[in-house]
């Protein structure tokens, strides 16, 4: 009976736990566009269609083919180092810890690698290096407060978010312009800091921004999911998280595992920093208030991936598109933060997700029992 | 000296009313990350009453309208919290987080749509509410009293009878430490935790209100609250969840913030030529500190962060 077969086949695929995640990150979508649009629609009735339109058409708002194809690198470079940011925060969570931080660790990576190609003229590797090996302390001085003094991690996070912030403006003061508050372009101070392009800047338009970087974060994400997943080592990180106790019982260094994870958590955000900043995309502004959204997008990016690396990959995509796609509204009716408001807003959803998930299960064994006792 | 005791106390208000927030909801079993987001929209609700509020009401009808205000947007926002965790068992550090997120995204969306409406060219996302402000404030000498000081000293006072001389507020604590034998006996532990993020949601209201009138008469909702939501919980946790603690810690807190404003004042600190972002970092770098002595014997309570499951034994 090929009816009945394919009802069975459905009702597997419906019952596939990544299945379920990817419908429930779609549900948490478009909920939350639904949300951005109703918000424009009590700002503004009148442009409140094409405000939307224009956040999801994001670099597509440019007619010539040309110009969309370069904005489209753009984005993708700003995706890349978010992708970094969702790695770091979804590779903590796996191991049962909130790395909230990620977006202090993006800035340290910042400064350090903006402080070594500007002050000591580094090459690209070097400066690299330094964003990754700065932000892994920052991030092992969370894991080595959490596991040896039972500080909060979350708490610890974000006071290090801001003390990262004002340590970075404070040391990037000294390779800023003289008559801006902004640090000295890598373009014209030091031309080796910057990164590769490899060829990849012809593939949109001549868009310089475009380097290794986006290589880079692609491999950095299926090396996550491979040492998560097929490593030993990604196993005992795992068990860590289910239960610190047990992990311990069997042997497991769970105090090492913690300090460990938040290195290579803040590590990963480093090299999102340093993947975006070496391209000389953006200079410091060394009076920044506040710590750059990056970060806490990541977390935006990693839960609506399904806290899978892959999965990252196009959450990273989708959030950093909106977030574009933001400044094409009509700026004399709304502003670009509401694209801010609906990744916001699609993190709260994600809290519903496992809910769902539960309340899909039970369904399906209701209606399969009912089925059951129909034969 | 006055005026570094004069934004100690402001400061001290601050993180008095936010933590002993968190104090309730945390008591009642839900760890409410989202303070920060909760005072944002606290000081927004606060900020826009002031703003449209005629020059002519009287002191006492402004200081009423403009606290209520903040106190029930702050209510309303941390339901968000509360029917997720509660109802829908949500992750609430995920949620806290989402929380803080979008406070700051809905006050700057909101006030720019405001001022935008008002005039075209103005893309700010500041409110200015000067005049109403000086409802809240009284010269004493040279000192400027601040009305919030008092209530935040009422609030104190009274939280500590409530959690522990009422009914209320021991059958609070009990669905904080061990939910199963609270209902046992009767108690609507999910009832008992929407009450507990509710008086969270009031009490950070209020205290992001407080937060914008301390010392400025204009606020910028692009800078949130300065992380000052999260001070407030390594407050609650250096006062061990107890309410005179957590007066005395924010105190001590406060005071060092309030450095950052007032260290200029001071020759010894001059001379010691420190660039003045130290001052801004010290309160952060003190709470870590702390932390690290605190954390290890924490008294936090027992079930809080685990979602209530009627059915789990």
């Amino acid at each position: 009976m090929s009816d009945g077969q394919r009802g069975k086949q459905k009702g597997s695929l419906l019952r596939n736990s990544g299945f379920q995640t990817i419908l429930g990150s779609l549900l948490c979508i478009v909920i939350g566009l639904l949300v951005g649009y109703i918000v424009l629609l009590i700002i503004n009735p009148q442009g409140a269609g094409k405000a939307i339109v224009a956040i999801l058409k994001n670099f597509l708002y440019y007619p010539s083919a040309v110009a969309a194809k370069k904005y489209f690198g753009t984005t993708l470079v700003k995706a890349s180092a978010l992708l970094m940011c969702s790695l770091s925060v979804l590779f903590a969570w796996k191991v049962g810890l909130f790395n909230i931080g990620a977006a202090g660790q993006y800035v340290i990576g910042a400064g350090a690698c903006l402080y070594c190609g500007l002050k000591f003229g580094m090459p690209w590797y070097l400066c690299l290096l330094a964003a990754i090996v700065a932000a892994a302390l920052v991030g092992a001085v969370s894991g080595a407060l959490k596991a040896y003094f039972n500080v909060n991690e979350v708490i610890s996070c974000i006071m290090l978010n801001w003390i990262g912030l004002y340590v970075v403006n404070m040391l990037l003061t000294n390779v800023k312009e003289q008559t801006t508050p902004y640090t000295k372009p890598l373009t014209s101070t030091n031309k080796s800091a910057l990164l590769p392009n490899i060829g990849l800047n012809k593939l949109f338009s001549n868009n310089d921004f475009v380097t290794i970087g986006l290589l880079l974060a692609v491999i950095a994400a299926f090396a996550i999911w491979i040492l998560l997943e097929k490593t030993k080592f990604g196993y005992e990180l795992k068990a860590t998280g289910l239960n610190k106790n047990a992990a311990k019982y069997c042997g497991m260094r769970e105090k090492t595992n913690i300090i460990l994870t938040m290195m290579i958590a803040g590590g990963l955000a480093g090299l999102g920093s340093g993947i975006f900043y070496l391209t000389g995309i953006e200079q410091w502004m060394v009076q920044q208030t506040s710590v750059p959204a990056m970060g806490f997008n990541g977390i935006a990016a990693a839960f609506l991936g399904g806290s899978n690396p892959i999965g990252a990959i196009f959450a990273s995509y989708f959030i950093q598109h909106i977030t574009s796609g933001g400044t094409y509204v009509d700026k004399t009716m709304y502003c670009s933060q509401i694209s801010d408001l609906i990744s916001a807003f699609i993190i709260y959803l994600c809290g519903f997700v496992f809910f769902f998930k539960v309340r899909l299960n039970r369904y399906l064994d209701k209606r399969d029992e009912r089925k059951g006792g129909g034969e | 000296m006055l005026l570094l005791i004069q934004y100690t106390l402001i400061f001290a208000s601050v993180l008095t009313l936010v933590a002993l927030g968190g104090c309730f909801s945390e008591h009642s079993g839900v760890i409410n990350i989202g303070l920060e987001g909760i005072m944002v929209i606290g000081a927004l609700g606060g900020a826009l009453t002031m703003k449209y509020i005629s020059a002519g009401s009287a002191a006492a009808v402004t200081i009423l309208l403009v606290v209520l205000a903040s106190i029930i947007s702050g209510m309303i926002f941390s339901m968000l919290l509360g029917i997720a965790a509660i109802k829908f068992s949500a992750d609430q550090t995920l949620v806290g987080t989402a929380l803080n997120l979008l406070g700051p995204a809905i006050a700057v969306v909101l006030v720019r749509a405001v001022n935008t409406a008002e005039s075209v060219d103005n893309v700010s996302s500041t409110v200015v509410y000067g005049q109403a402000k000086k409802a809240f404030l009284m010269n004493v000498g040279s000192f400027e009293f601040n009305w919030f000081m008092l209530i935040a000293l009422l609030v104190l006072i009274a939280s500590y009878i409530v959690l522990y001389k009422t009914k209320f507020g021991l059958r609070l604590c009990a669905c904080g430490e061990h939910p199963q034998a609270a209902d046992s006996v009767g108690i609507n532990v999910y009832k008992m935790r929407y009450a507990g993020v509710l008086i969270s949601g009031a009490l950070g209201g209020l205290g992001g209100l407080v937060y914008i009138t301390a010392g400025v008469s204009e606020w910028k909702f692009e800078n949130g609250v300065a992380g000052f939501g999260f001070l407030a919980l390594a407050v609650m946790i250096f006062g061990q969840w107890k309410p005179v603690n957590i007066g005395l810690t924010a105190m001590l807190f406060g005071m060092f913030r309030a450095l950052s404003n007032v260290y200029m004042g001071f020759d010894a600190l001059v001379a010691l030529k420190l660039p003045s972002t130290i001052y801004n970092m010290l309160p952060y770098i003190i709470s870590l500190v702390v932390l690290v002595f605190v954390s290890k014997k924490s008294r936090a309570p027992k079930a809080e962060g685990i979602p209530y499951d009627k059915g789990a034994r």
